[in-house]
This record gives structure tokens, C-alpha cells and sequence, in this order.
């Protein structure tokens, strides 16, 4: 019996994903637990695996499909010797495709199972939400599964895309015709008369595109800078990894971002009040230490997250470190590795850059800015001497948190980092 | 001797008042109620409802005079005016008597007098100048209303010049009727009057007829008015009134223009003032502005305990705008949690004289005003078979939306039977539908509410019959 292979859900909120390219050719055999497509969202891309066996009999969506809705028909999967539709098959029982984020093969059996649970949550789920504020948020390019609704029941109403469009206002008024206007006024590729090549934006770079606008338009940003010695925190560094095995499971290497990641967890520990973020209804503290780490892939960027990382040991947070950032330039984070966190970090260090200011990682309300250790002259006890400075910048929400508390906070970090057996601690 | 502590009182039992003491009761609270005069209130004894049993009398009236239309002959067609007031009166009576029975069915404590703030949560309630009883409760709910205007000059006499209330109990039908205001209240007045055959004029200081209504509507109303053989002055002012024994010599204003008129009675229909006298609300640190007591969007005077609905809280001046507000703020005290402020761009007004007026939302102009982009439609009774079938080709419907999103904006109708229609715009605004779902709709036929949804399919130039 001929059965549709559904595009699955990577996500709970995802609605809708580009087919990136096909595994298998139309005609080949395939195999429970086969990956048989590759899938991106905002940030991520997946593999889908089959879970019937039988013959991918029809590709109905081809490589390169963007906004292909979660739920949708993709292909049709046949047994071996069936005729071959020529469109999607009625309606069957099952999903027959299941998300997979890393290549490991799973037992097929089971995989049926969440597949399922991961089609339909969001499809079957009902919105509840007015006709008008259905129609006004379409114009507006908003995704109202994102609003919280003030009616009766909270269903979405007029008010509440009025609300969410006064906090980030639209598009400029003459773009209203199109479907999804960008969320701030941007430029129209047509605007550009130098000879140009275009390149159509990424899920990532749209997302990169409106986080940071909002960051930018709704957070009051406010900046912080201090030097911090780095001798102590090298030498410590040269000392552990003398430590090491030579290979194994005991094995790691330090890097001196990962002592970094770990000074700034125990310095939110000790200044608790920046690992915060802004509500309308009053600013959530973090019960965890979750921190954010900027990491660079080929066509942008992604912010895997160490979890307690006040509560893990430096080997620890460095092989894990690792390993999140390989997956990251494979785009094969799975959402929780990278959708959260109350901090960020952003170290440019090794590009010799000096000093920086980043932008805030909404709803976080801090980013330390990393720039290079570097030798420079200082003053010690009133003479001239050479030390390995680093300059961080600590950008600030100043709804949560104020000057003297986020100097605070960059001062505490200092003293671990200056004094860094605080960090074995 | 009852009880005196209560978790709220209400004092007024008009159409906000009894509907709050109600919905308290429902929610678990031990409520009372507080009423000098009549239950039901203005609404039930001295507006809405007896004044409906009089346009009933006068619409009669209007039929008989068109026998010949539908195929009837019949002599010497005469009335019984003090009949006619009689069963105008037993409605009132009959609804009233049917309030004190929902009240006690929801064991309501009525309390038979007026009441005064007394300061931290206590209400004194008094009748003829002497004490009662002293009641307390943590809430406090002000439903007062409010009355007739009266213009300097022109004080109602109840002989000569009279308000609403000696307009509904005439004990013999004035030959000459000025009407001074042309709001809902003077307009459903003059249409009683004319249709019983008097000589009626209507003053209005406004340069239109139904000033809160559409332009269009007014003209429409205005028109057929005048084909009744109204008399209609807009622009006009009152400046002066002589009275003699039985007749009143008024001089009107129109620009430079000075005119007399001589009338039997005069009705003074011009606005309204807020019951806000005697309550102890300055000492109480309420406070009132224009004659109404300033509240917020749950009736929350901002003093704690203290809460005013309905016509003592300002415009409209509405029945059913009272009973809504009582029963939010009744709610939010009963800490119900989906519990949302009323949206007065959703009060459906109603003028019910003929033929009838009814709208909702905003009039084009207001729309203008507002900065929309409007898609107007119209539609005339004269396209719909139901209206002329029952001889009422006159009227017309106009609907307003706004051309970006399709938000019903307004609606507006004028004809026969238009009061008992317009919920169905009021239901398509707050349930914030677009002119797809009205133009998705499946309207009966044949019926007159068919033109409502060519009014929609017209705004997009899609009517079908016309």
C-alpha cells in the first residue's frame, strides 16, 4: 500500500522547514532507519529517516523546497512491485518519516512513535484567535502561535496583534501588500542599482536578521569594559593540561575559553542577579547557570549552550565544548542544545581582535564580549611592566540590570579570572 | 429585622443595579440591593419599556390609517389615548413586580429607601427623611443613573413643559408638540406623538437630525419625517418661552433668524444629567466630573470598595450598556479571571421610532476621522422582498470596513424592525469577524435581514440585488 512520507516537525514551534536536498533517488529500496532527506530550520539541519521499508515510488517535494509546511506530503513510499501514484497517497494512519538528529542508527521499531508525537502536536493544536487578528497578523508577518492571547479564553484578538506590532513596529507602511515583510524596514534587493550578485536568505540568516533587530530596537543596551590580567589563568592552564593523558577517555585540552566560560559561570553564581531576563510582568532570574557560547559556522552563526556550567568541571565543560561546537558546524545541533540560556559569551580573541561590544541574545538580558590576550605595558607598583591583558565588554540590558550592578558583575569576573584556583573550587 | 452586613450592596435597581445584585448572588455573594422608588428603574418603569408599549399603540395606529393597503376597509378608526397609557403602564408594571421576583429567587436582601456612603464601608439607608438601617459591605456598587437635563428657562412644569415622564402618561393628546432635542429620547417622542396625530416639531441645536447616528441615516430619518408631516428645525436654539394658560409662545433662534412658534406642551429632551447628589461621594473622596462619577475600565472608582456603573458613569445612555457594566464589575470583585472591560465600540444604540434606527461601531466619518481607509456599502429596503411584502420599502442599510483588514468598522440601518437585527453586527464585532465570515454567512430568506449581508457584499461591490 502506497503510504505518504509526511514532513515531520524538528521542533515543537515548527511549522514549516525547507526540504534541503533528497538522500535517495525515486525507484530506490529503502530501509527502516535509512536516512532518506536532509531538512533545515531556523537553525538546524536534520536528517529524515524512513520508518516502513519499501520503494520511494514519488518525490512531491524537490530538493531545495523552502516553507514546506510540517504535516505535508513529501514523498510517496510504496512496497516493492506496487505501482507507482502519481501524487500523494489518501490520508494513511501513521506519519512514515521521523526526525533524527544525529546520524546513529535508531531501532526502527520505536521510531514510528515519535514521529506522531512530533507531527501533530503543532498541526493539531487549535489557535484560538479572532478572524481580524488572524487576517492583521498575516499582513503583518507575524506568526500568531507566538502571541499570548487577551480575550475571552485567551483568544487572540485585534488588541493583541495591535500590542505585538507597537512593540515591534512593521515594516514601512507602503510594504504592506507582500506576505512576510522583513520585521524592520529593509531594503528591497530591487532598491540596488550596482551590478550585484543576490543571494537568497538562509532560515539562519532571517533568524540572525530578526533577533537582532529586536535586540537592538527593544533593548536599552548599555556597555562595560575592563581590562583582565590573563598570567595567572595561563599559567594554571599550561598546568593542567600537563595533567592529561596522552589519549583516552581521560583525555582533554584545556582552552583558555573554556576557563573563561567557567570564571563566568561561577561569577554569575556570585552576582546572580544578571543572569536574569526582562519580562512585562517582572524580570525571571535563572534558578540554573545555562550559558550561551557564540559559535562561527560557514554561513553564520549559532549559540550551543553549556548547561550548569557553574556545577561542571573544566575537562568537562571542554569536551563538551567541543563536541557541541563540531555538531554546530555541521548544523546538526538538536533545539535544545542551542534554544535557551541566561548568558552569552562571544570571544573574537582569536582573530586578534582587541575589543567589541555584542549585542544582546534576546531574552538574555548580558553578552561578555571576549577580545585577544595580548601583552601590554602596564604600571605595577609604580613601575613599567609587561603583562597578557584581555579587554571584555560586558553589554547590558539596563531594564534588568543597572551600571553599578554590572560593573559588579565584570569585577567579579576579573577576580576570578586574576585569581583562577577560585576556578577548581 | 435583617441582616445589615453584606459582602456587596448595590444601590440603584435599575437595569445595571438589579442585573449586578443578580450576577453577585450567582458568584456566592451575599448581596443587597438599595432602590428609593421603583425596581427595574428609568429603563422599566419610565423609559424603555413603557415607552415601547406606547410605539406599539401609535405603530397600531399608523396601520389602521393604511387599511386599504393590505385589503382591509374599516370606519371611524378612533383611539382610547387614556387606554392606550393604561396598558403602557401595567408593562411597566409586570416587568417590575417580575424583577422583585428574580431577586428574591437569587435571594437578593431588597432594601427600600435611599442610601447615603457613611464612610468605611457602611451605606445609611433612609426613607422620607428618616433612618432605616445602617448596612455594610466590603463592596459597595453605585448604580444611581441619572435624569432629564433641564434647560435654564425651560424647567418642566408637568403641565405646559414636560420630561420623559409626563411624556408617557398625556391625559389628552397636545394638538400642537414642540420636541426639544432630537437624541433617541426626543425622536421616539415625536414619532409617537405624529403617529397619533399630532402636530409635532422638532428643534434641534445640531445641524442634524440623530446627531450621534450616521450623516446618512440622519438625512434618511430626517426625510421620512418630514413625509409624515413632521416639522424639523436643525440649527435651531430655543431662546425664549411665554406661557399662557394652555399653550406656550417659544421664540427659536436659526442664525439671525428669530422665529415663534405657539404649542399646547412642550417636551424637553436634551440630555442627561448624573444621579450624584446626596450620596456622600465628595466625602467619600469619589470623584465626579460632569455630573458623573470618573471610574476606570472595571467600574473602580479608585476608592477601595467603591464602584459605579450605568448612566451614573457617563454615555451612552443605555440600558444595556448598565446591566454589561454590572455584571463585569461585579465579576472582577468575585476575582473571576476571564473577566474584560466593555468595549463601547460595541454597544449597539437603538431609536425606536419609525421607521426604526440602529447602528454599532463607528459612523463614516468617525472612521475618516479615525485615519481608515474605508470599503462603505449601502443597501435599500426596496432591493429586499421581505420588506416589501410586508409594506415597508422604507430603509436602508450601510455598513463601514475598513479596506486593509475588512474590519467591520460600523453599522447602520434604518427601516422597519432594524433593532431586532443589529446583534447580528454586534456579534460579528466582538467576535472581531472580517467581511469574510459576514459574506460567508448564510442569511434566511426571505427575511429583511438579507439586506444586511447585500450591505456587506455591496462595501465590495458584490450586491446582488441591487
Amino acid at each position: 500500500m502506497a503510504t505518504n512520507i509526511l514532513m515531520p516537525a524538528l521542533s515543537p514551534t515548527m511549522t514549516e522547514g525547507t526540504l534541503t536536498r533528497w538522500l535517495k533517488q525515486e525507484g530506490e529500496v529503502v530501509k527502516a532507519g535509512d536516512v532518506i532527506a536532509e531538512i533545515e530550520t531556523d537553525k538546524a539541519t536534520m536528517e529524515v529517516e524512513a520508518v516502513d521499508e519499501g520503494v520511494l515510488g514519488k518525490i512531491l517535494v524537490p530538493d531545495g523546497s523552502e516553507g514546506v509546511k510540517v504535516n505535508a506530503p513529501i514523498a510517496v513510499l510504496v512496497a516493492e512491485g506496487e505501482s507507482i501514484p502519481a501524487g500523494p497517497a489518501p490520508p494513511a494512519e501513521k506519519a512514515a518519516a521521523a526526525p533524527t538528529p544525529s546520524p546513529g542508527p535508531p531501532p526502527a521499531a520505536t521510531a514510528a512513535a515519535p514521529a506522531q508525537a512530533n507531527g501533530h502536536a503543532p498541526a493539531g493544536e487549535r489557535l484560538f484567535i479572532s478572524p481580524l487578528a488572524r487576517r492583521m497578523a498575516r499582513q503583518a508577518g507575524l506568526d500568531p502561535a507566538t502571541l499570548v492571547g487577551s480575550g475571552p479564553s485567551g483568544r487572540i484578538v485585534k488588541a493583541d496583534i495591535e500590542a505585538a506590532l507597537r512593540q515591534a513596529p512593521p515594516a514601512a507602511p507602503q510594504a504592506a501588500a507582500p506576505a512576510t515583510p522583513p520585521p524592520a524596514p529593509a531594503l528591497r534587493a530591487g532598491a540596488i542599482t550596482a551590478p550585484h550578485d543576490l543571494v537568497p536568505h538562509s532560515s539562519m540568516r532571517k533568524v540572525i536578521a530578526r533577533r537582532l533587530v529586536e535586540a537592538k530596537q527593544q533593548i536599552p543596551h548599555f556597555y562595560i569594559t575592563l581590562d583582565v590580567a590573563l598570567d595567572a589563568l595561563l599559567d594554571l592552564r599550561a598546568a593542567l593540561n600537563a595533567k592529561s593523558a596522552k589519549e583516552g577517555p581521560g583525555a582533554f585540552k584545556l582552552s583558555v575559553n573554556d576557563l573563561l566560560i567557567k570564571a563566568a559561570a561561577i561569577a554569575l553564581r556570585r552576582v546572580p542577579k544578571v543572569n536574569a531576563s526582562f519580562t512585562e510582568d517582572g524580570i525571571a532570574f535563572y534558578r540554573d547557570v545555562d550559558i550561551s557560547i557564540a559559535v562561527a559556522i560557514p554561513d553564520g552563526l549559532i549559540t550551543p549552550i553549556i548547561r550548569h556550567a557553574d556545577e561542571k568541571g573544566l575537562a568537562a565543560i571542554s569536551n563538551e565544548m567541543k563536541t557541541l561546537a563540531a555538531r554546530a558546524r555541521a548544523g546538526k545541533l538538536k533545539p535544545e542544545e542551542f534554544q535557551g540560556g541566561g548568558f552569552s559569551i562571544s570571544n573574537l580573541g582569536m582573530y586578534g581582535v582587541r575589543e567589541f561590544a555584542a549585542i544582546i541574545n534576546p531574552p538574555q538580558s548580558a553578552i561578555l564580549a571576549i577580545g585577544a590576550g595580548e601583552k601590554r605595558p602596564v604600571v605595577k607598583e609604580g613601575a613599567l611592566a609587561i603583562a597578557t591583558l584581555m579587554t571584555c565588554t560586558l553589554s547590558v540590558d539596563h531594564r534588568v540590570v543597572d551600571g553599578a550592578l554590572g560593573a559588579e558583575w565584570l569585577a567579579a569576573f576579573k577576580a576570578i579570572v586574576e585569581d583562577p584556583l577560585s576556578l577548581m573550587l | 429585622m435583617p441582616e445589615t452586613e453584606f459582602d456587596l450592596i448595590v444601590l440603584g435597581g435599575g437595569p445595571g443595579g438589579y442585573v449586578a445584585a443578580i450576577r453577585s448572588a450567582q458568584l456566592g455573594l451575599k448581596t443587597a440591593l438599595v432602590e428609593r422608588e421603583h425596581l427595574g428603574g428609568i429603563c422599566l418603569n419610565w423609559g424603555c419599556i413603557p415607552t415601547k408599549a406606547l410605539l406599539r399603540s401609535s405603530e397600531i395606529n399608523h396601520l389602521l390609517h393604511h387599511l386599504p393597503e393590505f385589503g382591509f376597509s374599516a370606519e371611524n378608526i378612533r383611539y382610547d389615548l387614556a387606554a392606550v397609557v393604561k396598558r403602557s403602564r401595567a408593562v411597566a408594571k409586570q416587568l417590575s413586580s417580575g424583577v422583585a421576583h428574580l431577586l428574591r429567587k437569587n435571594k437578593v436582601t431588597v432594601f427600600d429607601g435611599s442610601g447615603k456612603l457613611a464612610g468605611g464601608g457602611k451605606l445609611a439607608v433612609e426613607k422620607a427623611g428618616s433612618a432605616v438601617t445602617m448596612l455594610a459591605a466590603k463592596h459597595i456598587v453605585l448604580a444611581t443613573g441619572a435624569r432629564a437635563r433641564e434647560l435654564p428657562g425651560l424647567e418642566a412644569d408637568g403641565k405646559l413643559i414636560w420630561t420623559y415622564k409626563q411624556a408617557m402618561v398625556p391625559t389628552a393628546l397636545p394638538k400642537r408638540l414642540l420636541v426639544i432635542g432630537s437624541g433617541a429620547i426626543g425622536i421616539e417622542f415625536a414619532s409617537f406623538y405624529r403617529s397619533m396625530g399630532a402636530d409635532v416639531t422638532v428643534v434641534e441645536v445640531l445641524d442634524r437630525i440623530l446627531p450621534v447616528e450616521d450623516a446618512e441615516i440622519s438625512a434618511f430619518a430626517h426625510k421620512a419625517f418630514e413625509k409624515q408631516g413632521m416639522k424639523i428645525l436643525v440649527g435651531a436654539k430655543v431662546t425664549a418661552a411665554k406661557k399662557s394658560a394652555e399653550s406656550v409662545t417659544v421664540t427659536l433662534e436659526t442664525g439671525t433668524k428669530k422665529t415663534e412658534i405657539v404649542v399646547d406642551r412642550v417636551i424637553s429632551a436634551v440630555g442627561i444629567v448624573g444621579n450624584v447628589e446626596d450620596l456622600g461621594l465628595a466625602e467619600a473622596g469619589v470623584r465626579v466630573e460632569k455630573t458623573h462619577v470618573v471610574v476606570d475600565e472595571f467600574c473602580r472608582t479608585g476608592v477601595p470598595g467603591l464602584y459605579a456603573i450605568g448612566d451614573l458613569v457617563g454615555p451612552p445612555w443605555l440600558a444595556h450598556k448598565a446591566s454589561h457594566e454590572g455584571v463585569v464589575c461585579v465579576e472582577k470583585i468575585a476575582g473571576l479571571a476571564d473577566v474584560h472591560p466593555l468595549d463601547v465600540t460595541n454597544i449597539p444604540g437603538c431609536t425606536y421610532c419609525r421607521p426604526q434606527i440602529a447602528s454599532v461601531g463607528l459612523t463614516e466619518a468617525k472612521a475618516k476621522e479615525a485615519g481608515h481607509e474605508l470599503r462603505v456599502g449601502h443597501f435599500p429596503f426596496i432591493g429586499n422582498g421581505k420588506a416589501i411584502a410586508l409594506g415597508e420599502p422604507e430603509g436602508m442599510v450601510k455598513t463601514v470596513f475598513d479596506a486593509k483588514t475588512g474590519a467591520l468598522l460600523g453599522a447602520h440601518m434604518i427601516g422597519a424592525e432594524v433593532t431586532e437585527m443589529i446583534q447580528g453586527y454586534v456579534l460579528a464585532r466582538t467576535l472581531e469577524s472580517t467581511e469574510a465570515e459576514l459574506m460567508h454567512t448564510v442569511f434566511p430568506h426571505p427575511t429583511i435581514s438579507e439586506t444586511m449581508h447585500e450591505a456587506v457584499l455591496d462595501a465590495y461591490g458584490r450586491a446582488i440585488h441591487f
